[in-house]
């Protein structure tokens, strides 16, 4: 083969060796996605060669040599309603398709584990609710739903996994999610790809699925220390939120003890389940949602907390059923975590400052 | 008459352009720069908009070439950013929006209808004004640094996170659109109420229904990307805080008013490609175009439905979920119509007599491409898979597949089917015929590997990518070269043929619209009778009859 340029012969054995149509299917989601996919490419297939074969027998049979003179049709109703109703009919079939994956990848279950991502300029930023954090990338079990709450700190963003055909947009303001089950142990890409500025196609990193046991290890072997909700109560602590949410019969705050997920009555009228993205705008947008019988008087904490030390927050507050927590923290800013029944790590750091720094 | 030809050709000894034509009726630079007619000015837009085109196409080569390599080694990523911001910024404002309705719509909407002029002739300078300065502004952003943040000005990276010339880009998009507006108003006028008599609106050709359909569009919608520009402009300049949530303002908005015109922007670049083909393929099978009524329906439909699919672009940005369920359901009904067109076009060669000069090559390109850049929409427009192959290469191709395979493939048909009326001259047949062809391999070469590199995942907008998507690249960026050639062919051939192309006459192609049945290049005032419209639209045997009589009148005239 010494007459092949070697610059071509590498550039085939290059695209042979890694010639593919998709990706890895390495969610519970990507098969069906892509049953559907591939549904519509046989459709489009057929669509396209009907049409190339018309076209290409009529210029044969109708070209001007052999057919001199044209024949006037006029128009044909039921040819009219044959392509209108079948092209319709199997939109809609794919329409109907669709919508159900759609609902299937944006509806967590109730047993997932969720994992915290907050996107900025210009990289990803996760934090695992036993207080793991990383950077660029994300380590996930196989086997196991888990749900994603996205946010981001400046631009939006996109999260997109190929692997496991989902994506969703980070929002600044705003919570999102998205949520999978990954089915095989590898790494897969992660991208950025709502263009975000100068160093957008530098805003990627990698998906590395374990197995149940190897994710296990690592999170023992990549704790930072405290839990992401014990992070949350420093914070708690240290911005002084117990003078007014401690629970007292005087408290000049609503008390916040299993107050995740229920339905609060606003003062300004109307009912809110208060879940992350409720809890979110209440700590910065309090004067928007106070509730019933208490008086606006909380101040914004906007600029004073970070996303990152917003989730900590919300993260903490999920996590309180009872008053006794919250009435610890008023004496102390700089509160040591005791969960109960589980000792505090030993090389806990205490922070005193008024923004977590994971 | 040779049997795989349809032209007919006045004797080339004696046949001379006729003396007095719109070009030659009045003389000097001012005479064209204070022009009412709407034809010199439809020739003031066809060489600003070439030269907008290839700025916008040097620019795509750039791109093309930085990403031969899955590093970033020709520009840095700032500048990578520029040269996409900048390519589709002049693709979409200073091309595309204006390409078809301001050179041949402006020439023909006019003649087709039997009229002397467009209905408000000053309005239309202004709009070619209004069109040039955005231009030299958008020229002046590029010379002064250019802009990053993508034609969309996505917020809030527009409006607090990048330091280029976002204002000025934003002021030419926004005075280009006026330029819009005023070219739409001014067909609606003009197609209401300047229609010669007898020519009812189920006799206007189908070019003239796809303009009106796209005019409503144009009126309708450009303003509302204008509010939405000047709210980016107030935003970085005194900082309202509309589109900003830490002032209670709502980023999604902004994608909200953006869609709201760009997706309809779509369909206003679309639909007069649409009345192109129309034309083309009546008059090389010489057959009316099948189902007429169904097709001008579908072209209104299309500018209607257009207006109720904007969040499509939004379906993973945590809009409601029940909206993407209406959204995607509307977004499927906008595709009936197209597909409609296109069985509707493909019948129309049904026991036609079919010949295949380069606007039919176009034309036939056209079809290929925009079924597969339809097609490709729908997977875009079902929610589900939307999520996989959104903001990824897929969409690159597709809207290349429709606006480039489509759009522009109309575009090239429409100036060499209406060459010869324009300019009096043919083109070289053959040569141009190999750039059809050619146009049409690099093309293909270069956005189908794109569909592929989405699913596998390739995000757009990325100066830098892993190095398993090299392969697929190199192929597109060797069809961009190619397709650089093909779109160079016809610079060349058609600027040598105003000198040496054969004397056309006035009806090259036996076709049968108004604009066929006066002298090329036209009169001033395009009729020297006005004509009467006794017959329907693409009426082959009125044509023949009338060319009977005409002969039997030569002979008449040459026997006594």
């Amino acid at each position: 083969m010494n007459h092949i340029s070697p610059v071509i012969w590498q550039f085939l054995v290059k695209w042979l060796t890694n010639f593919a149509l998709f990706p890895p299917e390495a969610s519970k989601i990507a098969p069906q996605m892509d049953a559907l996919y591939f549904f519509m490419v046989l459709v489009s297939l057929i669509g396209l060669t009907i049409v190339v074969l018309l076209i290409t027998s009529f210029s044969i049979l109708y070209s001007k040599g052999r057919h001199p003179v044209a024949v006037q049709v006029e128009g044909s109703t039921l040819l009219e309603a044959t392509w209108t109703i079948i092209p319709l009919g199997l939109f809609l079939v794919m329409f109907v398709w669709g919508a159900l994956i759609y609902f299937r990848v944006y509806t967590p279950p109730a047993n997932a584990m969720n994992i915290y991502v907050v996107g900025k300029q210009w990289m990803w930023k996760a934090e695992h609710p036993g207080g793991q954090h990383e950077i660029n990338a994300l380590h996930i079990p196989t086997g196991q739903p888990i749900q994603l709450t996205l946010i981001s700190q400046d631009v939006f963003h996109s999260f997109s996994i190929p692997a496991f055909r989902v994506k969703r947009e980070a929002i600044p303001g705003r919570y999102t999610t998205v949520w999978f089950e990954a089915t095989t142990p590898g790494t897969y890409h992660l991208f950025c790809t709502q263009y975000c500025g100068t160093n957008h196609s530098q805003m990627i990193g990698d998906i590395v699925v374990l197995t149940p046991e190897d994710f296990r290890k690592w999170l023992a072997s990549s704790t930072s220390g405290a839990s992401l909700a014990q992070n949350g109560e420093r914070l708690f602590a240290s911005l002084s939120c117990a003078a007014c949410h401690n629970a007292r019969p005087d408290a000049r705050g609503p008390s916040l003890a299993g107050v995740y997920g229920a339905k609060l009555a606003l003062s300004a009228g109307g009912t809110v389940t208060a879940d992350d993205a409720y809890l979110r705008e209440a700590i910065l947008n309090p004067s928007q949602h106070v509730t019933q019988g208490y008086a606006p008087i909380m101040p914004t904490y906007q600029g004073q907390v970070s996303e990152e030390g917003v989730i900590a927050l919300v993260e903490y507050i999920k996590n309180l059923n009872s008053d006794y927590r919250i009435q610890q923290t008023l004496n102390t800013t700089d509160l040591l975590p005791e969960s109960a029944g589980q000792a505090p790590p030993a090389n806990q750091v205490p922070v005193s400052k008024g923004t977590v720094k994971p | 008459m040779s049997t795989n030809t349809i032209v007919s050709l006045p004797d080339q000894s004696t046949a001379r352009i006729p003396k007095d034509n719109f070009i030659t009726r009045e003389n000097g630079l001012l005479s064209w720069l204070l022009t009412g007619d709407h034809k010199r000015i439809a020739i003031l837009y066809l060489i600003s908009l070439s030269f907008f085109f290839f700025i916008g196409g040097a620019l795509a080569g750039l791109i093309r070439l930085e990403l031969l390599t899955p590093q970033t080694d020709l520009m840095a990523t700032d500048t990578y950013n520029k040269v996409f911001t900048m390519h589709g910024v002049i693709m979409i404002f200073f091309f595309l929006v204006p390409s078809v309705p301001a050179t041949l719509g402006n020439f023909l909407i006019p003649m087709m209808i039997g009229a002397k002029d467009l209905a408000l002739p000053k309005i239309n300078l202004l709009s070619w004004y209004l069109y040039v300065a955005g231009g030299i502004l958008a020229i002046y952003t590029m010379a002064a640094g250019g802009v990053d943040t993508g034609w969309t000005f996505t917020t809030p990276l527009s409006t607090h996170y990048v330091n280029t010339n976002v204002l000025t880009t934003g002021l030419a998009a926004f005075i280009a659109g006026f330029s819009s507006i005023f070219t739409g108003l001014n067909f609606i006028v003009t197609i209401h109420k300047m229609r010669a008599p007898g020519m009812t609106w189920f006799r206007l050709p189908l070019f003239v229904w796809s303009h009106y359909a796209a005019s409503i569009l144009m009126v309708l919608a450009t303003p509302v990307v204008a509010i939405a520009l000047v709210l980016i402009i107030l935003e970085r300049t005194i900082g309202i805080g509309v589109f900003d949530p830490t002032k209670g303002g709502d980023p999604l908005l902004f994608q909200h008013l953006f869609w709201f015109y760009s997706h309809p922007a779509v369909y206003i670049m679309i639909l007069p490609g649409m009345g192109v083909i129309s034309e083309v393929i009546s008059t090389f099978s010489r057959k009316r175009v099948f189902g007429y009524t169904a097709v001008a329906f579908s072209s209104v439909a299309i500018a209607v439905f257009g207006f109720f699919v904007w969040a499509h672009h939004m379906f993973i940005m945590g809009i409601s979920n029940y909206a993407v369920l209406v959204f995607s359901l509307l977004t499927m009904l906008v595709a009936v119509p197209s597909a409609i067109k296109i069985f509707n076009w493909t019948f129309t060669l049904y026991k036609g007599s079919i010949t295949f000069e380069t606007p039919m090559l176009y034309a036939f390109g056209f079809l290929g491409l925009f079924t597969i850049g339809g097609m490709t929409g729908v997977f875009l427009g079902t929610a589900g898979t939307d999520i996989h192959l959104t903001e990824t290469y897929f969409i690159v191709a597709h809207f290349h597949f429709v606006m480039v395979g489509g759009m522009l493939m109309a575009f090239l048909a429409g100036i060499h089917f209406w060459w010869p009326k324009i300019t009096g001259r043919m083109y070289p047949e053959k040569i141009s015929q190999l750039a059809a062809v050619v146009t049409f391999i690099g093309f293909n070469l270069t956005f189908f590997p794109q569909f592929i590199l989405g699913t596998l995942g390739m995000p757009r907008r990325y100066a830098s990518y892993p190095p398993e998507f090299q392969v697929l690249n190199v192929f597109s960026t060797a069809g961009a070269t190619i397709l650089g050639v093909g779109y160079l062919l016809p610079v060349l051939y058609l600027i040598w043929s105003l000198k040496y192309g054969e004397i056309a006459g006035n009806n090259p192609w036996q076709a049968t619209g108004l604009e066929w049945q006066t002298q090329s290049p036209p009169l001033t005032e395009n009729f020297a009778v006005m004509p009467i419209m006794d017959h329907e639209a693409y009426d082959y045997e009125w044509l023949e009859h009338q060319q009977k009589l005409a002969g039997k009148a030569a002979e008449v005239t040459s026997a006594g």
